[in-house]
């Protein structure tokens, strides 16, 4: 399956694009010969009337466009892109078909292929970046998809924008490669964490369109009083760092410079859809996170007033805390008893406490009371954030605090984007 | 339906084999109506249960594991000396020997299955006479379950008691008693299980329990212990969620689904997601990076075996994980694992130890214990049993009546039985005296007694366990003449026979049953089987004549000894001892000799010596110390054995410590090991010695020569457990020298022993094999002496 090709409303449009992108082929092709004779750091630029626009970019201390910061995680890939807006109409006209093309497909459409998705609630509008005010658009597309990606771009003839690419995460070193023989891209792979933290601290100070990026969860140990609310980051240090993707990164943050990952678990947000899809046969994040919010993993999970009746005081254990997750699927009646949405919502609370419970532990050692949870298993995942308020708050005794960040999962791509234009 | 026996009696019991039809359970448990009948012998099982009494059980989620105290009656040698004021002692024996009852403390634990709860209690039932027990100590999660079935079935009130105080209490039990107990476990080396010494100090340490969830417990003293965490993800999630990702509805099936599978098709590995760069990128590409990860789809089949293992591995690591963030916070670097999913399975060993390795990066240890499933059931027994002290004695392992770690991998013994349908038994002895370190050690915490590890060299284990096998038969029929009168003697001693071989053939194929395996292991194994029959002191008749006639020698051996200057009589002094030391009947070279010459006396054995220099020599050092410096203010000296070694070797030298104004304390010991002299023969032996001799008279009554015992019933020494009474005394009077005597306590054990002060260790090897190995030839001599560095 090809998504970024087959099905989905912008189906048609891609088509159109995909001809006029072969229209241009020709166009392109000559250009680059010119190329050859362009001066500046860019060791190729397209030629005619683009040339002088992006000649311009480079002494200004701009890369050229299109801007992009790409995260290529284990399971999904993140990618932020910048679309100028304050593009004149001579820029307009100068502006190279390709370059162009790109633009309209991105910002015309929510949903590319199948699986692409654009998260338009999270647009970070009228932003301004290197001197250039425009609006930050968020994507991600599952990483099996990779491959067709690379053949889009290829087919967009992206190479001839001679565009640097920063890319991020794991992704970045296995698909080095292919964007280099499939797509005739070399990529500028950047540091994982640097990428994250960097991506953390931009977004946060610039805000989310005048909202607070960072939040927390007021009284989270009192589900009526419970209630999200903004917090102020601005003097974030120390902060310990949790970013759960498909596994789970913990890093102790002491300065824009100084910090230590200081550990990570494999049971992170693969780990819950993946039993998800085994034990629910679901095959989206999306319906698993539905059937976990109408389930009861207490039908699950063995908790402690199973086994002791009621709170087990000699150790201070309340009744209602899990003492054995999934430890009530040991017995052949209960396994019989229980829904798809129970099991999901088990897996949820599994993977999620346990987190919790490594965060905690982590921020004990050393000694940080700020605990910033990201990462795309917190999308469309309010359940989870607000265990992992009420778990931290709980047991640390109101010691530590849980916040989290609107932009969940894209701070790496983010932090990606900033090393291009730093870089410039 | 048959159960097997978890002993090394299996298949022997029939002549005592009995037969009962299992009741259809009313709240037994879910067994049901089963048509069940167990084919056991019963005193093998539920041993002395005559005397039980202070019941405790444990009652876990498939295995109960019950506790009782009982006391034994043993038969055991004693001595006596004779009046002989006024009668021909020429031709009367040296001392008296009589057998008595003696009766000792033993506690017993058999662990079964849940299943047999109501068969074993109506067994218990019938068979207890003592009435005086009211109260059976319950504990763990079953406990609330079978509490009427128990209260009904042996009319004992049952009261229960906290899991996790139990766990803690029964840790700590074994951890003070029990040597080797603990073990850290490599699957990839020659030797998965590797023993740890004792530490005398035993705290701090964290408890990590695996039952359905983990518990955490920081342990800082015998009574003070603390919940420090826990999780949810443990040996339930891994059953709960195990059943219904494979609907393999067995904990051990689950396990063994896991060793077959590969996790690597489930999980996304750090390779995964970085693709070849991993190596270039100094990472570890086959790390987890998202377990589960690579299910995300529901049109792919993953087979039973693969989501196991990746099970398993998730499981593990996060409690690896977790423990080591509690270490790290705690700051300690010990962890034992206890609970039903640890359980002496090597895969979760295993994957339990990477993790912590992984996690901690080497800086903390995950250990294991080897009696881990008796822990709550040795706790529950302790609760109950707070008047009769049991923490105020030291307690010993009965290698007899212990079943021994079972390896749970069917391939490692053929003969094994499935984990399930089987009985285990461990049993500890009460020892008379307390046990406490030599306080001349240097360094008791890495203090090992034993030369060589024979769990880890295995052409020695082929050696030392032939070498036992072959010497049985004749262990066997020494054991049945020592005691003519008895009628069943001869088939007492075939009971020995077969039991002891039994257990050679169980170590043949488990050498880590018990423990590190040593020839000290295999020689008290042999004396407490030997125990277990009722042949206390095979050799006391042989002893006894062979004292009787050194005796008559120790003038004209003194006399001679006085005759030469100084310098000759040092080197005479020395190899009277090593002669002396050829007088072992443990060594087959020399049985085989003394067997068919009765004849073979002091001088024969000094020209069997090997000449100067010897093989291990540094007899001129001694020598020049002995000249050069000043007198030794005490000697602690170990005596080997009866007869010639002690009267014509040991006393001898003792005599020109004693003329040399160093005080003696002479260390025998407190039982009967071979022909080794027990203290009570060395009391009267030294008595006769007085009545001759001037010197060792006055030193006996001016305290000078202090006669005590060891508190071991070894031909070996484990100079980490002494009588208390010898560490006092030797602290007291300053000892600065310690002499070690004999193949058992200077060559298979403390060979490598450091101390705090000079010592000297000396013996005559008597087997080719070893010799062979130390590089010299039979009746090579080893002259040990040896100045600790300052």
């Amino acid at each position: 399956m090809e998504p970024w090709h087959n099905g989905g409303g912008a189906d048609e449009k891609l088509r159109r694009q995909e001809a006029e992108a072969g229209n241009l082929r020709r166009w392109s092709c000559g250009g680059t010969g010119a190329g050859s004779a362009a001066a500046g750091p860019e060791p190729c630029e397209a030629g005619g009337a683009a040339s002088v626009l992006r000649r311009d970019s480079v002494r200004k201390n701009r890369p050229p466009f299109p801007w992009f910061g790409l995260d290529i995680g284990g399971t999904l890939v993140k990618l932020v892109y910048f679309e100028p807006k304050d593009i004149t109409a001579e820029e307009e006209d100068e502006e190279v078909e390709n370059l162009k093309n790109i633009r309209k497909y991105l910002t015309s459409n929510v949903a590319y292929g199948s699986t692409g998705i654009r998260d338009v609630h999270l647009e970070l509008k009228d932003l301004t970046l290197c001197g250039r005010k425009g609006n930050l658009h968020f994507i991600r597309f599952p990483t099996h998809d990779m491959p067709a990606f690379i053949q889009m771009g290829s087919e967009k003839h992206f190479s001839s924008l001679h565009t640097t690419i920063c890319a991020t995460g794991g992704g970045a070193y296995k698909f080095e490669q292919d964007f280099l023989t499939m797509g005739d891209l070399q990529l500028r792979k950047l540091d994982e964490l640097d990428c994250l933290i960097k991506g953390v601290l931009y977004i946060d100070s610039i805000g989310f369109n005048g909202n607070s990026e960072c939040y927390y969860f007021e009284h989270p140990t009192d589900t009526e009083r419970c209630q999200k609310l903004p917090f102020n980051l601005e003097n974030p240090y120390p902060l310990l760092l949790v970013n759960i993707g498909s596994g789970v990164s913990i890093l102790a943050v002491y300065s824009k410079e100084n910090y230590r990952w200081v550990t990570g678990t494999s049971l992170g947000g693969g780990t819950f859809f993946g039993l998800c899809c085994l034990l629910t046969g679901c095959s989206t994040f999306e319906e698993a996170m539905d059937m976990a919010s109408h389930g009861d993993s207490t039908k699950v999970d063995k908790l402690v007033r199973d086994i002791y009746g009621g709170d087990y005081e000699r150790f201070g254990l309340p009744g209602w805390a899990v003492a054995s997750s999934f430890g009530n699927m040991m017995s052949k009646e209960k396994r019989e008893a229980v829904s798809k949405e129970d099991l999901a919502k088990a897996t949820l609370t599994t993977i999620t406490n346990n987190i919790g419970s490594i965060a905690r532990m982590c921020a004990l050692n050393e000694n940080i009371n700020r605990v910033v949870f990201v990462g795309n298993f917190l999308r469309i995942n309010t359940i989870s954030m607000r265990l992992l308020a009420y778990a931290l708050d709980y047991w640390s005794k109101g010691q530590l605090k849980a916040l989290f960040l609107e932009h969940e999962g894209y701070f790496g791509a983010v932090g990606a984007l900033l090393e291009l234009l730093d870089s410039a | 339906m048959h159960i097997h026996l978890h002993t090394d009696e299996a298949g022997r019991g029939a002549g005592i084999a009995f037969k009962m039809a299992e009741r259809g359970g009313r709240g037994s448990g879910g067994h049901g109506s089963l048509d069940k009948s167990i084919t056991l012998p019963p005193d093998e099982i539920f041993r002395n249960l005559e005397n039980a009494k202070r019941f405790a059980i444990d009652i876990g989620g498939s295995l109960t594991k019950l506790a009782y105290y009982s006391t034994v009656q043993h038969k055991v040698a004693r001595v006596r000396s004779f009046d002989h004021s006024g009668k021909d002692i020429e031709n009367e024996p040296l001392y008296e020997i009589s057998v008595q009852e003696e009766i000792t403390a033993r506690l017993h634990f058999i662990k079964f299955e849940n299943n047999y709860i109501e068969t074993c209690l109506d067994f218990i039932k019938d068979h207890l006479v003592n009435t005086e027990t009211k109260v059976i100590k319950a504990t763990g999660g079953g406990a609330y379950k079978f509490k009427d079935l128990i209260e009904k079935k042996l009319g004992l009130k049952v009261d229960k008691e906290d899991v996790m105080t139990c766990l803690i209490k029964g840790c700590n039990f074994l951890l003070r008693n029990i040597p080797h107990e603990v073990f850290a476990y490599q699957k990839d080396s020659d030797t998965e299980f590797r023993f740890q010494t004792n530490h005398p100090n035993i705290f701090p340490y964290l408890l990590v329990n695996i039952g359905s969830g983990v518990s955490i417990v920081k342990v800082e003293s015998e009574d003070k212990f603390e919940w420090i965490g826990g999780s949810s993800i443990g040996g339930g999630t891994f059953w709960g969620l195990g059943a219904l990702l494979t609907k393999t509805k067995k904990f051990d099936e689950l396990l063994q689904l896991a060793s077959k599978g590969q996790h690597t098709n489930v999980d996304m590995l750090v390779k995964d997601v970085y693709g070849g760069a991993c190596q270039t990128l100094g990472l570890s590409g086959n790390l987890i990076a998202s377990s589960f990860g690579k299910s995300t789809t529901a049109d792919k089949e993953f087979s039973k075996e693969d989501m196991a293992k990746s099970l398993l591995h998730m499981i593990s690591n996060d409690i690896g994980q977790l423990a080591c963030l509690y270490a790290k916070l705690h700051n300690l670097n010990k962890i034992y694992f206890g609970g039903f999913f640890i359980r002496g399975h090597p895969v979760t060993m295993r994957t339990i130890t990477f993790s912590i390795n992984f996690f901690s990066k080497g800086e903390v240890q995950a250990l294991f214990l080897r009696h881990e499933g008796y822990l709550g059931a040795i706790g529950a027994f302790l609760k109950g049993a707070e008047q009769d002290n049991p923490n105020q004695y030291s307690w010993g392992e009965n290698y007899a009546g212990s079943s021994g770690l079972m390896s749970t991998s069917p391939d490692v013994y053929p003969m094994q039985r499935s984990r399930s349908g089987t009985f285990d038994m461990f049993e500890m002895d009460r020892l008379e005296r307390p046990l406490v370190n030599l306080p001349l050690l240097k360094d008791p915490s890495t203090y090992i007694p034993d030369t060589v590890d024979l769990t880890d060299d295995a052409m020695a284990r082929k050696y030392w366990l032939t070498c036992f096998e072959e010497a049985l038969d004749g262990v066997a029929k020494r054991a049945a003449a020592s005691q003519p009168d008895s009628v069943d003697a001869p088939e007492r001693a075939e009971k020995f026979r077969q039991k002891y071989w039994n257990k050679l053939q169980t170590l043949r194929q488990q050498p880590f049953a018990y423990g590190t395996l040593t020839v000290r292991s295999l020689l008290d194994t042999r004396e407490h089987c030997l125990n277990e029959f009722n042949f206390p002191d095979p050799y006391s008749k042989v002893k006894q004549k062979e004292n009787g006639i050194a005796l008559k020698c120790f003038q004209s051996v003194i006399e001679s000894l006085d005759s030469l200057g100084w310098e000759e009589r040092q080197f005479a002094l020395v190899k009277g001892l090593l002669a002396g030391n050829v007088f072992d009947w443990g060594a087959k070279a020399v049985s085989d000799v003394l067997e068919c010459e009765p004849q073979f006396g002091f001088e024969e054995a000094k020209s069997k010596l090997q000449e100067r220099p010897w093989l291990e020599d540094s007899y001129s050092q001694w020598l020049e110390r002995l000249k050069e410096g000043p007198p030794h203010k005490c000697a602690l000296i170990f005596a080997d054995n009866s007869g010639i070694d002690i009267i014509l070797g040991v006393f001898p030298f003792v005599r020109e410590l004693l003329s040399r104004g160093t005080e003696v304390i002479l260390a025998c010991n407190s039982g009967p090991a071979l022909n080794d002299v027990t203290y009570s023969e060395s009391l009267i032996v030294a008595e006769r010695i007085a009545a001759m001799d001037p010197v060792i008279q006055s030193a006996l009554r001016e305290e000078k020569l202090l006669l005590v015992q060891t508190g071991s019933s070894s031909p070996c020494l484990d100079l980490s457990r002494l009588d208390k009474g010898l560490a006092v005394l030797v602290r007291e009077r300053k000892t600065d020298l310690v002499i070690i005597e004999g193949m058992g306590r200077a060559i298979h054990t403390n060979y490598y022993a450091a101390l705090k002060c000079e010592s000297l260790k000396l013996a005559v090897i008597k087997n080719s094999w070893l010799a062979d190995r130390l590089g010299g030839k039979i009746f090579s001599v080893i002259f040990k002496y040896e100045v600790p560095c300052k």
